[in-house]
């Protein structure tokens, strides 16, 4: 049990939220930086005011903090895949689910419906996801009422109300299963998404199929946001190549199981895709190609993967989707990479690499950060080294000690 | 086996073994065909084992032969011209994969209405079901989950029901008929299930339950019938040949069958429970009707009753990391299958309830064998390995017959590329009773289902 003991006493040493400090060094680890300088062994890190201020051995500067990371690995904090944090607590609690909207009083494509409208920071599943190692999410709107589910955004896990960050970013279903809710054919999506494309333009003079709020949301996106299509089937990402090209849209595939068979075209219109490393099973006719080595083929093809894990609570499982996929043939620093620094770049939002002048966001690991055996041991969010606390590990507290004395209610630290 | 004399107001062994042939086990229906084709005798070299019985043996073999094993650790003296030598160097090996708890074949991929299979949501008690009656043995499910080791499973209904239905055993071999899959002689399971599934299905339909207390009024109530019922065939069973011609013979009633097979230990009762307080619920519920719970399903919070589980011989198949889904999932640390553990006498369970899960359910261990160790309990992977293997087996009644590698037991091994507790390891060999029926780098060894032949053939792979 002394083990126990040294990591609940580290822990504590860590404790209080976003424990405030000008000044941070972490010494003797080996920083993999996701950026031009590539992996350090035997590196120091300074971060000061929240930004990284230097990298590389032997630091000298003074910090009001310093850590000795013993060689443990240091990557650039990780991304939690689509997911709709802060937008739910239970799943099966209706009245804490915000992430959809299924019935409005208007029969039309709510371009305008915005999930950070109904945001919340302070949800359990922040502290538990970011103590995983994880610094950001794409906060995705689901479901809608027709084939547009609604407008989100990246948000950093740094206890902001408003943390939201890079471009607006609108969620579409074009899959088979989302067919229902436009009739019965999937035809029927691209027939909306014309039509609204057509509202914006003037053209629909017979059919209003957006709001003018709308109109000026779908502007915007078409001029600096991001469309993420839900698509499994190859003749769905087909099309959604298409209406990118058509539209002159910037498209991110999302699901994407028989993506690999459009590889090279997916590469050459240079539109992204976001996979769940864990997917292999005919789960639908959509997916009878889904395969564990899609995201090696596709990243062998020149297209950008990212990962997702189809989860929020359990966000955290992201990291074995990423190992799977590197066991299956993924490179293992473009893995890395689309678990950190890649969504960044996707979805507009300022450099998650480990460079001078960049926001010190990064996680110290117990070992090799793919792995499923390894966890965090520290996570610094904008310079902040925040605590390790959760729900979660509040509950194993309480649980843990075999002697519970008065009872489990009373211990409450 | 249970006595009658603990629970009714006739005496002895004889009455309740000659009741369990006639009425718990009625002329074994639906009986398993499966018979393991030969296989050459087979020595697996130089490989680091994980017996499964808590051990870990280096640069060790594994020898077996008829699809028995028959020796662990140093190789034999003598072998045969015939057999196989699989020099396993850098490998590990364990005991094949066991998951209690899959919906393989009732709910198959592709997850189409056609296929929903799994509950039969329209009534809380129908323990007149039986899975193996919605298994399709053509699930692609079942050919991932051997790639990830599995050599035997528990195909359980859902949980929309007080009592859901019997579970079957079957050995993840390819099949077209789920009796040629069956696991030869396991106990049967019953699934029941706690909470919030069965007072909402039901609760919504108006008929009810529709709370906790609802549901444990179902379960009182049918098991109160059971026990008449289970009383008035052993009544009849034990009279004599003269004295049964005078007598009414009792009605056969399947769903009461099932129920009094697990009043007299024949099935054994695996319940999807969440919350500490209604599983301690259920284990009151079980000492009043005098049966026995084998097996506590999903138990988000069994780490809140880890001493209770233990002393009460109950296992917990427990997930690594699931949680929050719905409110009796709220409480759900990844620290639960290390604590469940930790008490003499327990039985942790790794389970899946899920298609991806059950392809890497070593890796799931890993997880929960790295929460352990991460708070001070010192698990290695010899312990860890018992979770998905031997205990498994406990749990599912057969670790008599499988989930360990000793002598005499069925040789269900997967050889793997490395340490299983890894994401990147790979099982690339998979035996069940002796006979090879996966190999990685074999596409002749690699079981393809009906429904996947011959599907998107335009597309070079």
């Amino acid at each position: 049990m002394k083990k126990m003991t040294v990591l609940l006493a580290l822990a504590a040493g860590l404790q209080g939220i976003n424990a405030s400090a000008d000044s941070l060094r972490i010494n003797n680890a080996t920083i993999m930086t996701m950026g031009s300088m590539g992996t350090l062994e035997a590196a120091d890190i300074l971060i000061e005011d929240g930004e990284i201020t230097a990298i590389g051995s032997d630091l000298s500067e003074d910090a009001d903090r310093v850590i000795d990371a013993n060689g443990a690995i240091i990557t650039p904090a990780m991304f939690a895949g689509a997911t709709t944090t802060g937008l739910v607590e239970v799943n099966a609690v209706r009245e804490s689910v915000d992430s959809s909207v299924s019935e409005t009083p208007l029969n039309k494509l709510h371009v305008e419906f915005d999930v950070r409208r109904a945001y919340s920071p302070l949800s359990s599943l922040h502290a538990i996801t970011r103590t995983e190692g994880f610094g950001y999410t794409l906060l995705a709107a689901t479901g809608g009422q027709y084939s547009i589910a609604g407008v989100g955004s990246l948000v950093d896990f740094d206890g902001g109300f408003d943390s939201f960050s890079g471009d607006d970013t609108i969620f579409i279903d074009v899959d088979g299963y989302a067919s229902r809710k436009v009739g019965g054919s999937r035809a029927a999506h691209w027939m909306l998404l014309e039509g609204a494309m057509a509202d914006l333009d003037g053209r629909a003079s017979e059919q209003e199929y957006l709001t003018q709020a709308g109109r000026d949301v779908l502007k915007r996106l078409k001029s600096d946001g991001v469309f993420v299509f839900a698509a499994n089937r190859a003749a769905d990402i087909k099309q959604v190549i298409g209406f990118a090209d058509e539209h002159d849209i910037n498209a991110v595939i999302v699901g994407a199981r028989e993506a690999w068979m459009l590889a090279d075209e997916l590469a050459d219109s240079d539109i992204a895709v976001m996979v769940n490393g864990l997917d292999n099973l005919p789960a639908d006719f959509d997916s009878l190609g889904s395969r564990l080595d899609n995201a090696a083929l596709l990243s062998n093809a020149g297209v950008t993967v990212m990962f997702t894990s189809d989860e929020t609570h359990n966000a955290r499982k992201i990291r074995q989707g990423a190992g799977t996929a590197v066991a299956y043939g993924m490179d293992y620093d473009l893995a890395l990479q689309a678990m950190t620094t890649t969504p960044a770049e996707v979805f507009g939002s300022r450099s998650r690499a480990l460079a001078v002048g960049n926001s010190a966001d990064l996680v110290v690991w117990s070992g090799d950060p793919l792995e499923v055996t390894s966890y965090a041991t520290a996570v610094v969010i904008e310079g902040e080294l925040t605590s390790m606390e959760s729900r979660q590990s509040k509950l194993l507290e309480r649980y843990l000690p075999e002697n519970a004395g008065m009872g489990r209610a009373y211990i409450n630290r | 086996m249970k006595h009658l004399h603990q629970v009714g107001f006739f005496a002895g062994t004889v009455i309740a073994a000659s009741f369990a042939a006639s009425v718990s086990t009625a002329d074994t229906p639906f009986p398993s065909t499966y018979k393991a084709p030969s296989h050459a005798p087979t020595l697996i070299t130089n490989a680091t084992v994980l017996t499964g019985t808590g051990e870990r043996l280096e640069t060790a073999s594994l020898y077996f032969v008829d699809g028995k094993i028959v020796s662990v650790g140093e190789s034999p003296k003598e072998l045969t011209s015939d057999t196989r030598i699989i020099d396993a160097q850098g490998s590990w090996v364990t005991p094949g994969i066991i998951d209690v708890h899959s919906h393989l074949g009732v709910y198959p991929s592709p997850g189409v209405d056609a296929h929903s299979d799994g509950n039969e949501a329209t009534a809380p008690v129908t323990a007149e079901v039986w899975a193996e009656h919605s298994v399709w043995p053509q699930d692609p499910g079942f050919g991932r989950a051997l790639a990830g080791g599995i050599t035997a499973m528990q195909i359980l209904p859902g949980s929309a029901n007080l009592f859901g239905g019997r579970g079957v055993t079957l050995k993840n071999v390819a099949s077209v008929t789920y009796q040629g899959m069956k696991f030869p002689d396991a106990p049967y399971g019953l699934k029941m299930a706690c909470g919030e599934n069965p007072k909402r299905v039901y609760g919504r339909k108006g008929s009810g339950p529709s709370t906790r207390m609802g549901n444990i009024a179902g379960y009182r109530a049918a098991w109160i019938k059971a026990t008449d019922y289970r009383d008035e065939h052993a009544k009849y069973m034990a009279l004599s040949d003269e004295e049964k011609k005078e007598a009414q013979k009792p009605k056969r009633d399947l769903r009461l069958e099932t129920l009094a097979g697990v009043l007299d230990g024949d099935i054994i009762i695996h319940m999807h429970c969440y919350r500490a307080d209604e599983m301690m619920t259920i284990l009151d519920l079980a000492r009043e009707f005098d049966y026995k719970v084998g097996t506590f399903h999903h138990g988000v919070e069994a780490y809140k009753i880890s001493n209770e589980l233990a002393e009460n011989g109950v296992c917990g198949a427990l997930w690594a990391d699931w949680w929050g889904f719905k409110m009796e999932a709220y409480d759900g640390i990844q620290e639960n299958i290390a604590l469940v553990d930790r008490p003499e006498d327990s039985c942790s369970v790794v389970h899946s309830d899920s298609d991806e899960g059950i392809q890497r359910l070593n890796q799931e261990a890993a997880k929960a064998m790295s929460r352990g160790n991460k708070v001070g309990m010192d698990i290695a992977p010899e312990r860890a390995i018992k979770w998905i293997t031997s205990n498994a087996a406990k749990s599912l009644g057969i670790d008599d017959q499988t989930g360990s590698l000793r002598t005499g037991l069925m040789a269900d091994v997967v050889i793997w590329s490395g340490n299983p507790f890894s994401v990147y390891a790979k099982a690339n060999q998979v035996f069940i009773d002796g006979v090879e029926r996966y190999n990685r780098d074999d596409p002749t060894l690699q079981p393809v289902s009906d429904f996947e032949l011959g599907q998107l053939l335009e597309v070079s792979q």
